[in-house]
């Protein structure tokens, strides 16, 4: 039998901001195909964590390895910080606020990273983009700008412009967090369905029914370390530590 | 009196007519390199690096004070000095040069220019959305890429209506230059007036160019900030 190959693999990472360490040690590995949800209560670490991934936040001590590509970081200094901006491209990110650049249209937005980091023509970039587009619904919207949109269209934008990298695998902070309760599930279905088709994706959420129903995996952090870790229907129906009871009593 | 604005000898027309060429020159030559010195000095300013970010306010803080007539003086003479105590330094035996009028008043305007415009444009940094930065690094791009495709086109929507004041404050400044000497339409607005002794007249044609010019610029300016708040949705 082949090992599953591994797409993404972050060991002991620690993070501290000034004296407080909101990190201790979290080590994750994603291989293909996983659907990683990562929850917790705030200030648990886990957009922090997820943020150390693509060095949007520099870990004070650890080791990401995307695809073979490895940063090695310690005293808060990254080994080779040339290859930081390679891992990003590989990894496509997802934010709460969309983060979409507002004087781009749709389309432009969706178009930016392929043209101005992976270097393709701006024919195979828009192909590409309208495809995408047309797959999360909004065909229609092209020619508009961000602010014309709402929110659930704006973080489908979002999405479609990290699968247009033709990212190893995607990181969702926290998708649905800023978004009206009648939009959540728009992104939810496409986010489930990018599950379906085997995308390898890390998950910060609050949406348990998300967790519970799509995820392959569920790593629950508390206190800046992982509390308890596996498949869902096993966590949720039979949670180990006291923390992981708690909190699902707390959220549902 | 349309004889004493007349083109050619007998009228003063051409002679107007160039002074507002200089002047138009002045002014545009002055913008970028103002604009440049208010680049750096915004980079300058938000540098981690404490002794250029004191540089940066440094600068900012002191040509702020002082008169912009001051500046031009001390540039003019004090820039000439220096320029041939180093020429007699490198080549001892070459001839002591001018700084010219018109260069020192580029240097001298272009400074002033700079160090309101480094104020204007770190404001406008400050204001643009994080969020927008992060997205960029997060699909890959070079800090290079984030400034000249995210920053830079976002920032003229905060930095425009402050960039515009200070071009409109430079055009009008450029008749300071008057005073050392250099043709622009203020000093041959002056030569007219002392010749023909008719100075209600040639004040107020000076009036309305200067005017003019103000309307002009504000119909352009208007219509940039059209463009840099593409996207932005006015209630």
């Amino acid at each position: 039998m082949t090992q599953p190959d591994i797409i993404l693999k972050a060991e002991d990472i620690h993070k501290s901001f000034g004296h407080v360490e909101v990190l201790k040690g979290i080590s994750l590995e994603a291989k293909n195909h996983d659907v990683i949800s990562i929850l917790g209560s705030s200030g648990s670490g886990k957009s922090t964590f997820l943020r150390c991934l693509n060095f949007l936040e520099t870990p004070t001590s650890g080791k990401v390895t995307v695809h073979g590509e490895e940063i090695l970081v310690k005293n808060g200094k990254p080994q080779n910080v040339r290859h930081i901006e390679e891992i990003r491209a590989r990894l496509g990110m997802v934010f709460q606020q969309f983060n979409l650049w507002t004087h781009r249209t749709v389309l432009e937005n969706v178009m930016e990273g392929p043209i101005q980091v992976k270097r393709e023509s701006k024919a195979e970039a828009r192909d590409r983009a309208e495809a995408l587009l047309n797959r999360v619904g909004l065909a229609e919207r092209m020619q508009m700008y961000p602010s014309q949109l709402s929110g659930g269209q704006q973080q489908r934008v979002a999405i479609a412009r990290a699968l247009a990298m033709e990212p190893d695998a995607i990181l969702f902070d926290e998708p649905t967090s800023a978004l009206d309760p009648e939009l959540v599930g728009e992104v939810l279905k496409v986010m489930q369905d990018l599950a379906a088709e085997g995308r390898t994706m890390i998950v910060v959420t609050h949406e348990m029914g998300f967790a519970r129903e799509v995820s392959s995996e569920v790593v629950f952090l508390h206190e800046g370390r992982v509390a308890e870790q596996g498949p869902p229907d096993e966590m949720f129906t039979n949670p180990k530590t006291d923390e992981f009871r708690r909190f699902i009593a707390k959220v549902m | 009196m349309f004889e004493l604005l007349s083109y050619g000898d007998a009228g003063w027309g051409d002679e107007i007519l160039r002074g507002l060429a200089i002047t138009v020159q002045l002014a545009i030559v002055t913008l970028p390199v103002g604009l440049l010195l208010g680049f750096l000095a915004t980079f300058a300013s938000m540098s981690k690096f404490l002794p250029l970010r004191s540089l940066g306010f440094g600068y900012t803080t002191i040509m702020r004070g002082l008169p912009e007539i001051l500046t031009l003086f001390v540039v003019y003479n004090g820039v000439g000095l220096l320029m041939n105590a180093v020429l007699r330094w490198w080549a001892p035996d070459a001839p002591p040069t001018d700084f010219s009028p018109f260069a020192a008043g580029v240097v001298a305007l272009g400074m002033v220019f700079g160090a309101f415009a480094g104020e204007v444009l770190r404001g406008a940094f400050q204001s643009l959305d994080n969020g927008q930065v992060e997205s960029g690094r997060a699909i890959g791009m070079t800090d290079r890429q984030i400034f000249l495709r995210i920053q830079l086109p976002q920032l003229w929507r905060f930095a425009l209506p402050g960039l515009g004041n200070l071009w409109i404050n430079m055009l009008k400044d450029t008749a300071l230059v008057s005073v050392i000497a250099l043709d622009d339409l203020m000093r041959m607005t002056k030569v007219a007036v002392g010749v023909t002794k008719q100075p209600f007249t040639f004040y107020l044609l000076a009036c309305l160019i200067y005017w003019a010019m103000c309307v002009l610029s504000e119909l352009v300016l208007a219509k940039m900030e059209h463009r840099a708040n593409r996207g932005i949705l006015r209630a």
